[in-house]
């Protein structure tokens, strides 16, 4: 009953058997715990790895072609797409680069604003991390703990913004709305229900487990050189014992404000990186409660006031002659920023996301390049996979934690 | 303690329900559905959201599998790109029947808001679909919620896979003839 | 008439443009930062043109000295590591792709913008021995524009498959993709005898059929599921709102009757 098609079997170009006692084997595109769409084509001498290469472009849908057709307003909504575990801070990223092309900056309050949600998507993307690592790595239970936290997480964005996994919460030049009622409060609770959790679940689960150690340790070691020549930002390079994060060195929005430690670990492997994502699970915890007074200083202005590029309130869309016009022409057209090219980073959960922008002072950007850290991070796959056992492919997938949606684009 | 025994053979007969086979078989079918984890993109989120502990899948004898051999239900949550097409289909052949698909998200259904050159505008152009699921990202319950469609679906077919026309490409008059 | 659409650009344009309007430009400044200035003491008479554009430091050089250039760049001003390199298409206007290789400085927290022009058709050298992100970087480089990489050690597609045609990310690549693009699934997996079964593809958002009664859109009849919408009409008849669909030839006119 099937219906024919033309698909020749898949190894054809493969070699099996070959003269050097080698092996090949396919891992992916679609493997549970390939973290998405990776393909490995994976070269085994008997147990250990010969050669790797990872074969990406599986998620590929053409976001940069999508913004050079899009206006910038329009374009907002696609970035969520990237890093789907931590939307706002794709969001954040995009929207900081137009800022800085356009010279605006954001009104005190929706700085506030960006700050928390920053933090709480961090805590979202990490926790997606302990939860698909332990789950990769044989711990069934912890992904269901994790995923509980991230429930809670979901539903303040939830209650912020309306959706859950796209969420789209930042606007080039502010933010869209003000918290809601209680908002402050449970974000409040949610930051000691993290912390409590931290301490009295995920630490003793894991943290000095007999096979979660044998697993992670001296598995993926990554020298602070090749870091850096590969290009790994984030806690790829704060694992390999570089100190660099671009909250403290470059700081963006409110961060030079804010009182926090960069936890660095010189170990080098999975284990210490998975130390360090839970490490900053609990600076963000630090941050969002240091931001929650910093609120109620604030004046109530939520958006930038730029009337060439950016619309008025809606109240005075609905009441005054000109913001209606504005806001019309802002709509049909979109905004155009000068010409010029920009490139800012942020520190997204994953590492350093940043986007270079091009303009020719039309609507549509002349260019647009996203700088994905997971990217960079799957080339360095074919370097650390290389002299490793195959069942420690998973565990090194898994602690470089990538994510399709920005590797493919 | 009275002791009660009864001799079925004897009084009463042997205890049975009057059943048709379509309405037994499908029972079972639709009650242990093993979808595969077909996880494409950020609908792959919500898919694990909808396994993990707030929804419980399990509590509906659905438990993913990660292989197609094993699987009942292929679940296609996320953008499927046009090099990935040709393991989609892959996978699809290798599942056995009797074998259901449910499209997850806009980017499965038609394309949705990624109108590229890279993106298969809708997965039943390669897979007969069973049910459509809108939202970018649909949430988890309304995953769930397509599963139960899914099950009234095939409580509502013949178990006699041969009767149910699904695997025949056919053209139809409209515009956009599809796999059905 | 059908619109004009350029040839050498697909990307979308906007449909009304001020005759007057001039667009500004994000300003250049002079390097006055203490260590922007020992990078371009340390480069000489590379740099053609540098200024400051947003916070970093922008530096055209000539295209067939970037490993030159860059290498002294990463070994004497401690630029070691290259966080992003790509190329923006101005093929349409100059004849060139214009290059671009963001460098990272991590003790000093600064970031360079290196770039360079090569003309159409022209090969690149490759930075991979300086910094191997390029391998990546390059190669996707490669694939989205089609510049070639002289000396790099595997350069092949990487977003794209294998057989693909066409660079996606040239302006003459529309963003909806070409006749290969939009038959690349079927043909691979049916074969192109299939492609009048399968139809085209549907690019338009709001598109409705009819004659569907399987899926989302059972509009103006009434039938059941999956059935024949031409063959199975259902008895009753679909009552539309006579307000809004009046036969206008049926109602009685002094002037038609005359004509007819």
């Amino acid at each position: 009953m099937q219906v024919t098609n033309k698909l020749t079997p898949f190894f054809e170009n493969l070699n099996f058997d070959r003269d050097d006692n080698t092996m090949v084997i396919n891992f992916g595109p679609q493997h549970p715990s390939a973290h998405g769409q990776l393909r490995l084509v994976l070269e085994l001498d008997g147990e250990q790895v010969v050669k790797a290469y990872p074969d990406i472009g599986y998620l590929h849908r053409g976001i940069e072609k999508m913004a050079e057709n899009m206006t910038y307003n329009e374009f907002l909504p696609t970035t969520d797409r990237l890093d789907y575990m931590a939307a706002t801070s794709n969001n954040y990223a995009y929207a900081l680069a137009v800022e800085k092309l356009l010279d605006i900056e954001a009104p005190r309050r929706a700085q506030v604003i960006r700050t928390m949600l920053l933090e709480l998507n961090r805590i979202l993307g990490h926790l997606f991390f302990i939860a698909t690592h332990a789950l990769d790595v044989g711990a069934m239970s912890v992904f269901l703990y994790a995923f509980r936290e991230r429930e809670f997480a979901l539903d303040l964005m939830e209650d912020y913004c309306g959706a859950r996994l796209t969420h789209s919460a930042v606007r080039i030049g502010g933010v869209p709305l003000d918290l809601p009622d209680n908002w402050l409060e449970n974000v409040a609770s949610f930051c000691d229900k993290v912390d409590y959790e931290i301490d009295h679940t995920y630490n003793p689960l894991l943290q000095e487990n007999r096979i979660w150690k044998m697993r992670l340790e001296d598995v993926g070691i990554i020298s602070a050189e090749d870091a850096l020549s590969w290009g790994c930002s984030g806690i790829m390079l704060r694992g390999s014992g570089i100190n660099y994060d671009i909250r403290k060195e470059e700081p963006y929005e409110l961060y030079s404000e804010l009182d926090f430690d960069i936890p660095v670990s010189d170990r080098c492997d999975s284990y210490g990186r998975y130390r360090l994502y839970i490490e900053e699970m609990k600076q963000s915890t630090r941050i969002i409660r240091q931001l929650v007074p910093m609120y109620a200083e604030t004046s109530p202005e939520l958006m930038a006031h730029a009337p060439q590029y950016i619309s008025a309130p809606k109240e005075e869309i609905m009441t005054q002659n000109y913001s209606l016009m504005q806001h019309f022409v802002l709509v049909t057209q979109g905004m155009r920023p000068p010409k010029g090219e920009v490139y800012v980073p942020t520190e997204s959960s994953k590492g350093e996301l940043g986007f270079y922008i091009k303009s020719e002072g039309e609507p549509y950007a002349y260019r647009l390049k996203c700088r994905a850290p997971s990217f960079f991070h799957t080339g360095l796959l074919q370097e650390i996979l290389v002299g490793t056992y195959i069942a420690d492919v998973v565990t090194i997938i898994g602690s470089t934690n990538i994510v399709f949606g920005e590797v493919d684009r | 303690m009275a002791q009660h025994q009864v001799n079925y053979a004897s009084s009463a007969g042997l205890p049975i329900a009057l059943t048709s086979v379509d309405k037994l078989v499908n029972w079972g079918r639709s009650n242990s559905l093993w979808p595969l984890t077909y996880g494409l993109a950020c609908c792959a989120i919500e898919m694990m959201a909808s396994g993990a502990s707030r929804y419980d899948f399990d509590r509906m004898g659905t438990i993913f599998r990660a292989s197609p051999r094993q699987a009942d239900v292929m679940i296609l949550a996320g953008t499927l790109s046009k090099k990935h097409a040709e393991f989609a289909r892959r996978l699809y052949d290798q599942m056995t029947e009797p074998k259901w698909v449910i499209s997850m998200g806009s980017c499965a259904n038609t394309g949705g808001m990624f109108n590229t050159y890279a993106t298969v505008q809708g997965v039943d152009r390669i897979i007969p679909v069973d049910i459509y699921l809108p939202g970018c990202a649909p949430r988890p319950e309304t995953l769930q919620y397509a599963l139960m469609m899914l099950q009234t679906k095939i409580r509502r077919e013949s178990a006699d896979m041969k009767k149910n026309t699904k695997q025949d490409l056919t053209v139809q008059t409209g515009r956009r003839a599809r796999l059905i | 008439m059908r619109k004009y659409v350029p040839k050498d650009s697909v990307q979308a344009k906007s449909y009304y443009t001020d005759r007057f309007w001039v667009a500004p430009r994000v300003p250049r400044l002079t390097v006055e930062d203490e260590h922007f200035l020992s990078v371009l003491d340390a480069l000489g008479d590379d740099s053609k043109e540098s200024y400051i554009e947003v916070g970093q430091l922008v530096i055209h050089i000539e295209a067939t000295d970037n490993l030159r250039i860059i290498k002294k760049l990463k070994e004497e001003c401690g630029y070691t590591q290259c966080s992003e390199q790509s190329a923006v298409d101005y093929l349409a206007q100059d004849g060139e792709f214009e290059l671009f290789y963001q460098l990272l400085n991590i003790n000093e927290a600064k970031r360079i913008r290196v770039v360079c022009r090569i003309k159409d058709g022209q090969a690149i050298e490759s930075i991979h021995p300086l910094y191997k992100s390029a391998n990546f970087a390059e190669r996707e480089m490669f694939d989205m524009f089609g510049i070639k990489v002289n000396n790099h050690p595997f350069l092949k597609r990487i977003l794209m498959p294998d057989d693909w045609e066409g660079n996606p990310l040239l302006k003459t690549y529309p963003l909806e993709g070409d006749e290969f693009a939009s038959w690349y699934e079927v043909d691979k997996i049916f074969g192109k005898e299939y492609r009048d079964i399968i139809g085209p593809e549907i690019r338009d958002p709001a598109h409705i059929d009819r004659e569907d009664s399987k899926r989302f859109s059972r509009v103006g009849y009434e039938v059941p599921f999956g059935s024949e919408v031409a063959e199975a009409k259902s008895e009753q008849e679909i009552e539309y709102s006579k307000t809004l669909l009046v036969n206008y030839n049926s109602k009685k006119s002094k002037i038609l009757d005359e004509r007819r």
